[in-house]
């Protein structure tokens, strides 16, 4: 029996309260395009995702249609390119690139992920030859998305890759500059990165991942925030208990998604990632979901414990509601997509400190963050190993999708349009990490990675 | 196999005929009706029987939305898995 208020709920979060499936990602694997010839291997490349992903689109519209939820994008992610590149020069590696732009392009998907590289314990050729090529890549294709998994908790940290990561973040910013420097909007730097996270700009398709997959991104901050108002005053067990509770309403449309999807395009289905994902959109804010519990503005002392809470309570209830969950899932704090975190960016109410402790909480790390144009690669290389550090040392997965927009100071905003929003730019400390990272080597394994 | 039909806008006198032959006209037969205000609107929620239905659901889906722009109302027919899979176990 449909209750009348249980189907008034439904249709009050879809119409108010901005809930949608943010991404259908379909994973592909590229192993079998494997070729010594740099265009053969493309033209594989570009067949098996036409091939594979060609009704996806269409897919994800019909699902939208059938359930009456948005399903905001349709993507795709392959095989990390490293993988594929060891006899290529940094051209063969940029046509792969241009390669994934066109299927993208031609599928009708706004991103394509997998332009990357795991690099934890040290650089294979392919590997190599596929990080220095990213800027380029970057700069000269619009849907391409890019990573580099830099450490890991049972490999440590490879300092080298982050000491280059910070040249190639400036190098990107430097290459798309005339584009607010949004080629460091699709580079992800991880620790610890899953195989199976269907959202960008961190989506590739794992390597102990079947020949296709279907991976489902929820969300639903506003839903999250209502439900929260709603409640008024009560104790923060009470409020657990209802985070809990809408997280499981909400990742069960992501489940009911994803299984619709796996069967009419009769690929398996992988897992739903129960991410509360922002967007610019009024009322889609994490930031206001904290400020909801009580805080003042985000970014206030309360914050980190406040987002410890929901980004826990968004699992708990989460789990229940779906029979594979994976990704990310938790609580994103992109800074640029998220109208609550500009609003306490540009009120000098949240730093890149701050982030930095909340994500040790929250399920990913220092997103989408701005910084100003000449920021030195080696403090780049600094906030990057930070948070790396905070992901191997506590067994999570930490990221870092860093801007250095070109010519941009403390003061401007950047403007990168569409769901990756704006980014008022926020200071860096001074004080140069320089001879630390020219050390180099790899940061030993913490000992929590001696498990056996 | 149900389908949820939401109807809102200003003034729904006489819809309710247009959406029920709309209805008829797919092979879907109304079995519930309820009107209620959410949000400052006046909403009308129709439970429909779908299993007998002779055009494929996300026809119904347009025609009831094109039905909704015709007479200045937004009407939305959803499948009624995303209703049960939200709110039961």
């Amino acid at each position: 029996m449909l209750a009348t208020e249980d189907i008034l709920e439904t249709i009050g979060m879809i119409r108010e309260e901005c809930l949608d499936i943010r991404t259908i990602t379909m994973g592909i694997s590229l192993y079998d395009c494997q070729s010594d010839d740099p265009d053969r291997l493309c033209t594989k490349i570009y067949d098996k995702i036409m091939t594979s992903a060609c009704n996806l689109v269409a897919t994800g519209e019909e699902i939208s249609k059938y359930y009456g939820i948005p399903i905001i994008n349709k993507r795709v992610s392959v095989t990390p390119v490293a993988l594929l590149a060891g006899n290529l020069d940094r051209d063969g590696a940029v046509k792969i690139a241009r390669t994934l732009d066109r299927a993208a392009r031609e599928l009708g998907v706004n991103f394509i992920g997998g332009y990357s590289a795991l690099v934890q314990k040290g650089f294979s050729r392919g590997s190599r030859t596929l990080i220095e090529s990213i800027p380029e890549a970057l700069s000269t294709t619009e849907r391409v998305c890019s990573s580099v998994n830099a450490a890991s908790t049972k490999a440590g940290i490879n300092m080298d890759a982050v000491s280059q990561m910070g040249r190639i973040i400036k190098e990107t910013a430097y290459l798309s500059r005339d584009n607010g420097s949004m080629g460091c909007a699709k580079l992800v730097v991880f620790a610890n990165v899953p195989e199976d996270n269907p959202f960008m700009a961190g989506a590739f398709h794992g390597m102990g991942e079947p020949e296709t997959v279907i991976n489902v991104g929820v969300s639903g901050p506003g839903v999250v925030a209502s439900a929260i108002r709603r409640a008024g005053e009560c104790s923060l067990a009470d409020l657990a208990e209802l985070i809990k509770k809408t997280a499981f309403k909400i990742t069960r449309v992501g489940q009911l998604v994803a299984m619709a999807a796996s069967r009419k395009l009769n690929v398996p289905f992988g897992i739903v990632d129960l991410s509360l994902a922002p967007t610019p959109a009024i009322g889609d804010s994490v930031a206001y979901i904290l400020e909801s519990m009580g805080l003042e503005q985000c970014g206030c002392p309360g914050t980190t414990a406040a987002l410890a809470l929901l980004n826990d309570a968004v699992k708990k209830g989460g789990v229940m509601a779906s029979s594979q969950v994976g990704g990310l899932s938790g609580a994103f704090i992109p800074v640029s997509e998220d109208a609550g975190m500009i609003a306490a960016a540009r009120a000098g109410m949240l730093s890149i400190e701050k982030l930095e402790a909340m994500t040790a909480v929250c399920s990913v790390g220092l997103d989408m963050i701005a910084i100003p144009g000449d920021t030195p690669a080696e403090a780049i290389s600094g906030i990057i190993a930070d948070e790396l550090a905070i992901g191997v040392v506590n067994f999570k997965t930490t990221a870092a999708r860093l801007i250095p927009a070109w010519g941009a100071k403390v003061g401007d905003t950047i403007n990168f349009g569409g769901l990756l929003g704006e980014a008022p730019v926020m200071p860096v400390r001074t004080g140069s990490p320089a001879a630390f990272i020219h050390r180099g080597g790899r940061i030993p394994a913490p000992i929590q990675s001696l498990k056996n | 196999m149900k389908s949820v039909i939401s109807v809102i806008g200003k003034d729904a006198v006489g819809i309710i005929a247009k959406v029920s032959a709309e209805c008829a006209e797919c092979g879907v037969n109304i079995c519930d009706i309820s009107q209620t205000v959410l949000n400052g609107y006046f909403t009308m929620i129709m439970i429909a029987d779908i299993s007998q239905i002779t055009v494929p659901f996300t026809d119904f889906v347009d025609r009831m939305a094109e039905l909704g722009r015709k007479n200045s109302l937004q009407i939305q027919a959803m499948h009624e898995d995303i209703f049960n899979s939200m709110h039961h176990i």
